[in-house]
C-alpha cells in the first residue's frame, strides 16, 4: 500500500507578515515552514502505516528546490520516500494547474486500488483549500474533505467529515483522496532514529522532462499560461492595526462601534 | 450531453448562484449570495438564476425569488436530499454544460469549498476562493479600490469596458488582498465568504412570481461510489478557538465578578452571530477558566475575523497569539493599556458597564439591516 501525502512549504504567516510596497509578499524576509494542516496529513499517513503491513508513506511536494529542506524533515518524521516536483514550466500555477501537475506526478508514480492520497485542508499562504479536491477530480477519485477521523477497513475508507454545525460520516472505496484538518490528530516530532536515518532515504525530483508524456501535462494546462485565474491586482488594506479610540459616553461609544462594524459587514 | 467548450466565452450568459440546503432548509448564505448576484446581474444586464439541488423543495425554492432571483433551476432527486460530492458535482456540471452561465457563485461553507473546486476542475475553468467583494462594473471596482486599498489610483490605467467578474479576497491571513479574474474560461466561478454580502429585503410579490424550472436528473443512487452513512448536527463545543470566526476573550479585568464577566463575553459572542470565549493566561492560572481557553504564546494562536479583548492588558505574550486577527476590539479601564496599540477599535471604560451597551448596540444594528 502506498500513502501519498501532498505537502507544501509555506511562509510562516503566524508571525509578522512582510508585504512589499507593490502589494506582493516579501517571502525572502520570512521563515518557511511545512504547511500546518499538511503535518496532520503526514501524521494520519504515519498512523495508518503503523497499523497496516507493507505500507509506504510518500511525501510529494511541488515547489522550488528549497522545498527539499522540508522534505528532509518529513523523512526524519517517518516518511519513507519524498518526491519533489520542480521546474520552471510549473511556476505561476493557480490551483487548477497546480493540481493538474501534482495529479500527473502521482499518476507517474503509480496509483492502485490499495493506495490513498492525503492532503492538508488548506495552505496558509494561498488559503484556497482547492488543490485537494482538484487533484481528486483530475485523477477521477472520490474525495473527502475536512477529515476529523479516518478508518480504513479493507479497501474501504470511512471518514468523519466536519461541518460547521456537526459532521457527516462518509464511506468511499479506495483509492481516494482525503484532506485533513487540525482536529484529526497531533503530529509527532522527528525521532532521533529518523534524524539519523533520513539521508538514507531517497528524494526523487520530477521535472518537466520526467512528466511531459503524462496525459495531464499539456502546455496549456500548466504554469502561468495554463492557469484559468489571473491576479488582476494585489494590494494591502489601508488601516490595518492603525487603531482608533472611540470617544463619547459609554453608550455613544458602543453605538459608534456597532455602526462601524455594520458598515464593514462584520455584523 | 450538449457540446461544451469553456473557452467559447461569448456563449455564456446569466449570473447563477448555487443555493445550499441542509435538511431541506435554505441557508442564510443563499439569501446573501442571491442579493449580491442581483447586484451583479443588474451591472451586467443579465438574468439571475438560483441553482438548487434537493428533493421535493419546489415551494421552498420560490423564497429565493424574494431576494432577487428571476428564476430557480431546481434539480429534484431523492439522491440529492443530502449533500454528496459525487452526485452534486455530476448534476451541477451537467446543467452548467448545457445552459452555460457566465458566472457561478457558491457559498464558501465547508460544503461549498468541497464542491466548488471539484466542479471548476471538471468544467475546466477558474475558481476564486472565499471572496469578500465582487464587481463587474469597472467604475464600481475603481471606487472600491479607492476605499479599500493603498493603491495610488492616479498611476493606474483601467479598461473601463472590461466585463470580467473581479473577485477580491483576503490572503495570507488578511495581510494582503488580491483581485482575481478568469478572463479565458466560463463560467467564472467564485466561493463567497458567508456573512459578508448584504442581504436584500425580502419581497413577497417577487417570491410568488419567481419562475421554477424543475429538472429530474434521475440519479442511480446505488451506482454512486460515495455513500453518506449519517449526518449529525451537534451544538458546537465551547472552546473551538482555532476554527472560530468570533472570539471574545476575558482577562483579569473580570476578577471583580468572574461569572458575570464570562456570561457577558458569551452574550456578546452570541450577538455577533456566535463565537467562543477565550482568555488571557491570568485567568487560566487563577483556575477561573480551563487551559483550552488560553490565547497567546503558550496558548493558542488564533486568527478569527473578530477578536474582542475584555479587561486584557495586552502583554506581548498575549498579543503573540491574537495580533493577526482580522479585526480587534478592546475594552479596558486604563487608557494606556498596550492592547489599544493593536486594536482597530478601542473603548476606554469599565467592561461591566460597556459590554451590556455593546450587546444592545450590536443587536440593534443587526435588526436595522
Ligand atoms: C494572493 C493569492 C491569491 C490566490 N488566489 C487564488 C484563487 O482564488 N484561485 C486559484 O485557483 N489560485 C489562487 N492563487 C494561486 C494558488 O495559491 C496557488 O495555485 C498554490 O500553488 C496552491 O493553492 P493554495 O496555496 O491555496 O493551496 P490549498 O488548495 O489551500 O492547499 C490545500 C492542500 O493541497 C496540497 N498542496 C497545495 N499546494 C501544493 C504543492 N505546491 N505541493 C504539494 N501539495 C500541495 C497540500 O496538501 C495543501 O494542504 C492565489 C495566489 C495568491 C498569491
Ligand atoms: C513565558 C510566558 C508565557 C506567557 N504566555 C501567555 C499566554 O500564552 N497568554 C497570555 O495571555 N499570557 C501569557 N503570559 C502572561 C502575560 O505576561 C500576562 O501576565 C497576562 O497576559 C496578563 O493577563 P491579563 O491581561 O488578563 O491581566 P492583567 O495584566 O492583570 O490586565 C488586566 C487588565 O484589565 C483592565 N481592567 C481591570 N478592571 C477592568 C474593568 N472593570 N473593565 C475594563 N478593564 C479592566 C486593567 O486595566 C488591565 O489592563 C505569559 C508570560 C510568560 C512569562
Amino acid at each position: 500500500m502506498k500513502i501519498y501525502v501532498c505537502v507544501k512549504q509555506v511562509p510562516d504567516t503566524t508571525g509578522k507578515v512582510a508585504v512589499n510596497e507593490n502589494g506582493t509578499l516579501n517571502r525572502a524576509s520570512m521563515a518557511t515552514i511545512t504547511n500546518p494542516d499538511d503535518l496532520n496529513a503526514v501524521e494520519a499517513a504515519l498512523a495508518l502505516k503503523d497499523q497496516v503491513e507493507d505500507a509506504k508513506v510518500i511525501v510529494v511536494s511541488m515547489g522550488p528546490p528549497q522545498a527539499s529542506s522540508m522534505l528532509k524533515e518529513l523523512l526524519a518524521m517517518g516518511a519513507d520516500e519524498a518526491v519533489l516536483i520542480s521546474g520552471r514550466e510549473f511556476g505561476g500555477s493557480d490551483t487548477f494547474a497546480t493540481s493538474q501537475i501534482i495529479a500527473a506526478g502521482i499518476s507517474h508514480l503509480g496509483l492502485t486500488d490499495e493506495d490513498l492520497i492525503f492532503c492538508g485542508r488548506q495552505a496558509i499562504d494561498g488559503d484556497t483549500a482547492q488543490v485537494g479536491p482538484q487533484i481528486a477530480e483530475k485523477l477521477n477519485l472520490p474525495q473527502i474533505t475536512y477529515a476529523a477521523d479516518i478508518q480504513k477497513d479493507g479497501k474501504t475508507v470511512t471518514v468523519k467529515r466536519a461541518l460547521e454545525d456537526g459532521y457527516m460520516t462518509i464511506q468511499v472505496p479506495m483509492p481516494c483522496l482525503i484532506t485533513c484538518i487540525k482536529e484529526l490528530n497531533e503530529p509527532r516530532y522527528m525521532s532521533v532514529q529518523g534524524i539519523l536515518g533520513y539521508d538514507q532515504k531517497p528524494i526523487t525530483v520530477l521535472d518537466y522532462e520526467a512528466l511531459k508524456d503524462e496525459p495531464l501535462i499539456e502546455p496549456d494546462t500548466i504554469g502561468l499560461k495554463g492557469s484559468p485565474t489571473n491576479i488582476f491586482k494585489s494590494f494591502t488594506p489601508p488601516v490595518k492595526g492603525a487603531g482608533r479610540m472611540l470617544a463619547g459616553t459609554e453608550k455613544e461609544m458602543a453605538e459608534e462601534l456597532a455602526a462601524c462594524l455594520a458598515k464593514k459587514h462584520v455584523i | 450531453m450538449a457540446e461544451y467548450n469553456s473557452a467559447a466565452i461569448e456563449e455564456f450568459k446569466d449570473i447563477w448562484v448555487f443555493c445550499e440546503q441542509r435538511g431541506g432548509k435554505l441557508m442564510n448564505t443563499d439569501f446573501e449570495l442571491i442579493s449580491e448576484g442581483r447586484k451583479l446581474a443588474d451591472e451586467r444586464g443579465s438574468k439571475l438564476v438560483g441553482l438548487l439541488l434537493g428533493s421535493g423543495m419546489e415551494e421552498t425554492a420560490k423564497e429565493l425569488g424574494g431576494y432577487g432571483a428571476d428564476k430557480v433551476i431546481f434539480c429534484d432527486d431523492p439522491a440529492l436530499a443530502v449533500y454528496n460530492n459525487e452526485a452534486y458535482t455530476k448534476v451541477i456540471c451537467d446543467v452548467v454544460m448545457e445552459k452555460k452561465p457566465e458566472v457561478l457563485l457558491i457559498g464558501a461553507s465547508n460544503i461549498g469549498r468541497d464542491l466548488g473546486p471539484r466542479c471548476a476542475a471538471r468544467l475546466h475553468t477558474g475558481l476564486t476562493a472565499d471572496c469578500t467583494h465582487l464587481d463587474i462594473d469597472m467604475d464600481k471596482y475603481v471606487q472600491f479600490l479607492s476605499e479599500a486599498s493603498t493603491i495610488d489610483l492616479s498611476t493606474q490605467k483601467f479598461d473601463m469596458e472590461d466585463t470580467n467578474l473581479k473577485m477580491t479576497r483576503p490572503a495570507f491571513g488578511g495581510h494582503l488582498m488580491a483581485t482575481i479574474i478568469c478572463p479565458r474560461f466560463r463560467p467564472c466561478m467564485s466561493t463567497v465568504r458567508p456573512g459578508v454580502m448584504k442581504k436584500n429585503v425580502f419581497d413577497e410579490a417577487k417570491a410568488a412570481a419567481c419562475e421554477i424550472e424543475v429538472i429530474k436528473p434521475g440519479l442511480d443512487e446505488a451506482a454512486l461510489k460515495e455513500k453518506v452513512l449519517e449526518v449529525v448536527k451537534e451544538a458546537k463545543e465551547l472552546v473551538d478557538l482555532i476554527g472560530a470566526d468570533v472570539i471574545v476573550s476575558v482577562g483579569n479585568g473580570i476578577r471583580k465578578d468572574p461569572e458575570k464577566g464570562i456570561a457577558l463575553a458569551k452574550e456578546l459572542a452570541d450577538a455577533f452571530g456566535g463565537g467562543v470565549v477565550g482568555s488571557s493566561r491570568a485567568l487560566v492560572d487563577a483556575g477561573i477558566l480551563s487551559p483550552d481557553h488560553q490565547v497567546g504564546q503558550t496558548g493558542k494562536t488564533v486568527h478569527p475575523k473578530v477578536y474582542v479583548a475584555l479587561g486584557i492588558s495586552g502583554a506581548i505574550q498575549h498579543k503573540a497569539g491574537m495580533q493577526d486577527s482580522e479585526l480587534i476590539i478592546a475594552v479596558n479601564k486604563s487608557e494606556i493599556a498596550p492592547i489599544f496599540e493593536i486594536a482597530d477599535y478601542g473603548i476606554q471604560g469599565d467592561l461591566f458597564k460597556v459590554v451590556p451597551l455593546m450587546i444592545d448596540a450590536v443587536k440593534a444594528a443587526k435588526a436595522a439591516k
